[in-house]
């Protein structure tokens, strides 16, 4: 196999880095809940990433997608989760399920 | 068997706030008052059913019940003490107590299905009352900020509840 020269290999390998975004290091996002609110959801999630639910509420809520998952958020404590399914998860609060999201995972 | 008492104090709330029967309207000191009292009587009549029923989505619901109304109200103790308030008796929070207190002793007397349905019911009337008196009274009349915002969170909530409730009451019919 023909070795690249050096500067090529490098240059070869930010090409790499910049059309692979599935290959970068799971990215952690923490979502804030307050005033019986969901806060702003990340945009951009992959398999893989974390979410930290950050329940500054005074009330223990969940975030909750049947079948799917189930985390529990006693008051004013922060859980990580991380996020192991591509797709589209509509979630609520089992407890105030007029608190609601969608999480959007791609791979 | 819907028990409607609350509403009267309810509103006698109205009553002391507003503008229209040229009454003054509550002080924050009263406000926080009726609110309070407002959910540590929802906490008792909870209690009262968790300890009379054996209907696990009822004791699911009253469980709830004490948890946020309990959490509100310690919520709401920090608060007036940070704010150097004492909450102010007054009639809204005397009416709502003693009303309270005869539909508890109504409830008393019940068991089982009976029971449920009454207690449900309570709690759908209840938490409408509550929220109408919140809505259109009590968070208009606040004036502190962090008080404003504290009934707010619990409208919110107490709405959520009205709705948990009126799905667990249409279930027992």
């Amino acid at each position: 196999m023909r070795r690249l020269c050096p500067p090529f290999a490098a240059a070869a390998w930010a090409l790499l880095s910049i059309a692979c975004p599935a290959a970068a290091a799971p990215h952690e996002y923490r979502v804030v809940v307050d005033k019986m609110k969901f806060g702003a959801l990340p945009a951009d999630l992959h398999k893989g990433d974390v979410i930290v639910w950050d329940n500054r509420d005074m009330f223990r809520h969940s975030a909750t997608a049947k079948g799917k998952f189930d985390v529990d958020l006693p008051a004013g404590k922060a859980v990580r989760m991380r996020i192991t399914s591509i797709g589209s998860f509509p979630f609520v609060c089992k407890y105030h399920p007029g608190m609601k999201g969608v999480l959007k995972v791609s791979k | 068997m819907i028990y409607k008492l609350p509403a009267a104090a309810i509103a006698a709330a109205m009553v002391i706030a507003g503008p229209a029967y040229g009454v003054d309207a509550p002080n924050d000191a009263q406000i926080a008052h009726i609110a309070y009292t407002a959910g540590s009587i929802d906490v008792a009549a909870a209690k009262q059913a968790l300890a009379k029923s054996h209907n696990a989505a009822v004791r699911e619901f009253a469980s709830e019940m004490v948890r946020d109304h309990e959490a509100v109200n310690m919520k709401a103790l920090e608060l007036v003490k940070a704010l150097k308030v004492t909450p102010q008796d007054n009639p809204t929070s005397q009416a709502l107590s003693e009303a309270a207190g005869e539909t508890m002793s109504k409830l008393a007397a019940l068991d089982g299905a009976a029971f449920d349905k009454a207690y449900v019911d309570n709690e759908v009337s209840y938490h409408k009352t509550v929220n109408a008196a919140l809505q259109s009274a009590l968070i208009p009349s606040a004036h502190n900020a962090q008080l404003k915002s504290l009934l707010e969170t619990g409208l919110t909530l107490f709405r959520e509840h009205q709705m948990h409730a009126e799905h667990l009451a249409s279930d027992l019919d």
